[in-house]
């Protein structure tokens, strides 16, 4: 397929998407369950990605996704409060010393230079270790930036362990899906530049890549600050969605659901986050719900075993389940693109083609 | 003196809390040591057993309890090693570590599931839970108790890895996994038997740690999970003298800033430690340096 017809399918199937959207929108009720999974699978395929960037590409298991989202969204939460709110806000810290407001895109931006920031900064002594040493050593991370955001004598700023609320949200489920789905565009251009191809050699042989000259202390470094950024934006995304922010809600646990989506993807596919990130929230939020419905009749049969709960430990087991069956999960480390779809119909059509050729023999 | 006095209790938890902590790290360190493997799950079985004495407790006397505690728990560690691990065994490194977060999330949802989320009273277990006085200080006798079993414990498990065949295979597995199975060593049961002395191990931790802690909620194992963790990379994974050493000093650390007034930062401070520790002397205390050869 020509480049050109290939930016022109994209194109199209990007702008029939947030048509379709849109519709859906104006068609149901905006308390909708549909809306719920749409906006936090959109904000959750962004973490996804940026993880999968670290994981998946570079070869780097980090588990600080969670801290990074924490500094995004207190960065966010901070600087989109209104001055006028502020004081009922900060009730317990005087009206807290910032006192200026400044507009949505440029705060959420900020959250992902704030996390990008600290990321630099971790990233000077934590990346020399290896594999599962980075793992446990960016938890740990995770761990201290949470413990420092409910410090009582950074109140004025962070408001200890109290909400941050009343800072502007999002209204239409457009938002997060064009928000994400720019920073999934240039997450996949720097996947398709040459920092790209450096990341996937180290990922494949660290020795090998910086025997072919890839400087590896900077090469990863750039890839920890980007899925940084990329974390603290989708943090302040998260922190719009949910009206509300604390620090006690960053846990490891939340860097878990997200690996795990990374891993039903499949570790190494940008689209394949994206799909689990979606089916993720939609099974966790929607689909499962009736299991935890207690009075569940099929025909006259009381169903047992359904009370509040019993969702999750279904989920859980389907999880299992893909870890150890469908270990490359839904798109192993390919690509969902149109020309892969068209060679798949073609190829189909190719084979009709030969065996009816073989039949007339 | 008066120094001493005032953070007594503090001292006594901490070393209490320690050996609690060593308890669990041992099961850490000793499946590290063979399978190269973080079993995040570990903590979460830590936290099922105390579920188990729980919900025994209110059925069966305690005599009949704890001993069946153990062996449910002991099964669990088992089945999961056999179910989630071992078909991975061949699987890159990463995938396996997956599965173990994967049952650590599966574990706490059943367990979220079966107490419906509240926070379950652990029964008293009489003469460990008798309020005593120490040069002054009031404490649980558990507190005491607990650094005294821990050490005859470790003991006890220093003993089998030096002197048993299965202690032998055990030394020989982590050493070297392929060689130790040419040489006729069934790797399968000494990995069986790792997951079986770390959670009887877990077991009997939580049975200490409970008792010092009222309430058992379905998270309740992830944190002295992840700090016993700690403590086994701090004393050199691998090494269990270095884990229990580890793991006295974080308990003891973690109790002296909560006495100080900074419990907030009690947490922080573990895994400060970790860092510095990874980054400073990444084999820990007593652990070994490995070479890599290209």
């Amino acid at each position: 397929m020509k480049k050109q017809t290939k930016i022109i399918w994209n194109v199209g199937l990007i702008l029939g998407l947030l048509l379709v959207l849109f519709i859906l929108e104006q068609v149901f009720p905006s308390g909708s369950m549909l809306f719920t999974v749409l906006k936090k699978g959109a904000i959750y395929a962004l973490v996804a990605v940026s993880m999968n960037l670290l994981n998946g590409f570079t070869g780097l298991f980090s588990l600080g996704q969670a801290g990074f989202m924490l500094l995004g969204a207190y960065t966010y939460g901070i600087l989109t409060i209104p001055v006028e709110s502020r004081a009922s806000v900060y009730q317990y810290f005087d009206g807290g010393i910032v006192q200026f407001a400044i507009p949505v895109p440029l705060a959420l931006i900020a959250g992902g230079i704030v996390a990008a920031i600290f990321a630099y900064l971790i990233g000077l002594p934590v990346l020399r270790l290896k594999s599962d040493y980075l793992a446990i050593a960016t938890l740990g991370f995770a761990e201290i930036i949470r413990a420092v955001f409910q410090w009582d004598k950074l109140g004025p700023l962070t408001n200890g362990s109290n909400l941050l609320r009343n800072f502007p949200a999002f209204k239409s489920v457009l938002y997060p899906f064009i928000v994400a789905g720019i920073c999934i565009a240039i997450i996949v251009m720097l996947i398709n530049s040459t920092y790209g191809r450096a990341f996937k050699a180290i990922r494949d042989d660290e020795i090998a890549a910086e025997a072919m000259g890839i400087n590896l202390a900077h090469h990863k470094r750039l890839a920890f600050v980007i899925s940084s950024f990329f974390a603290g934006i989708s943090g302040g995304l998260l922190a719009m969605y949910q009206t509300t922010i604390q620090a006690s809600m960053f846990k490891s646990a939340m860097t878990y659901e997200i690996l795990l989506i990374v891993v039903i993807g499949g570790i190494g596919s940008v689209t394949g986050s994206c799909i689990s990130s979606f089916l993720f929230i939609a099974c966790s939020e929607w689909w499962l719900r009736f299991l935890d419905n207690d009075n569940l009749y099929i025909g006259s049969f009381h169903v047992p075993l359904l009370r509040a709960g019993f969702r999750k430990v279904v989920f859980a087991v389907i999880i299992m389940c893909v870890v150890l069956f469908y270990r490359k999960g839904i798109m192993g480390e390919k690509e969902f693109s149109i020309e892969g779809i068209a060679n798949f119909f073609r190829r189909k059509f190719k084979k009709e083609k030969v065996t009816e050729g073989g039949a007339s023999k | 003196m008066e120094w001493i006095n005032q953070n007594l209790p503090y001292l006594m938890a901490g070393i209490s809390v320690g050996g609690q902590y060593a308890l669990i790290a041992i099961g850490y360190t000793m499946v590290y040591g063979i399978l190269r493997l973080i079993n995040f799950a570990h903590g979460d079985i830590f936290m099922v057993a105390g579920l188990i004495m729980v919900y025994a407790m209110t059925v069966m006397p305690i005599y009949v309890a704890i001993p069946l505690m153990i062996i449910l728990t002991v099964l669990l560690g088992f089945l999961v090693e056999r179910v989630a691990y071992k078909p991975l065994r061949s699987a890159p490194r990463m995938s396996i570590m997956i599965s173990a977060i994967g049952v650590s999330y599966l574990l706490q949802n059943l367990a979220l599931y079966v107490t419906g989320g509240l926070s379950q009273q652990y029964p008293p277990i009489p003469w460990l839970s008798d309020t005593i006085t120490v040069f002054g200080a009031t404490t649980k006798r558990v507190t005491v108790i607990t650094p005294v079993l821990t050490i005859i414990l470790v003991l006890a498990l220093v003993a089998l890895i030096k002197y048993t065949k299965i202690g032998m295979a055990m030394r020989a597995a982590s050493r070297d996994f392929e060689t130790s199975q040419l040489m006729g060593i069934k790797i399968n049961s000494v990995i069986s038997m790792t997951f079986i002395i770390g959670s009887f191990l877990a077991a009997i931790g939580s049975m200490l740690f409970f008792t010092n802690y009222t309430g058992v909620t379905p998270t309740a194992g992830a944190m002295p999970g992840l700090k016993a963790f700690v403590a086994a990379v701090f004393g050199g994974i691998g090494s269990i003298p270095g884990a229990v050493i580890g793991a006295f000093i974080i308990g003891i650390c973690e109790n002296i800033i909560k006495g100080l007034g900074w419990t907030t930062f009690s947490d922080a401070f573990t895994f400060a430690l970790l860092i510095v520790v990874l980054i400073a002397k990444p084999t820990g205390l007593f652990g070994e340096k490995v070479i890599d050869k290209v």
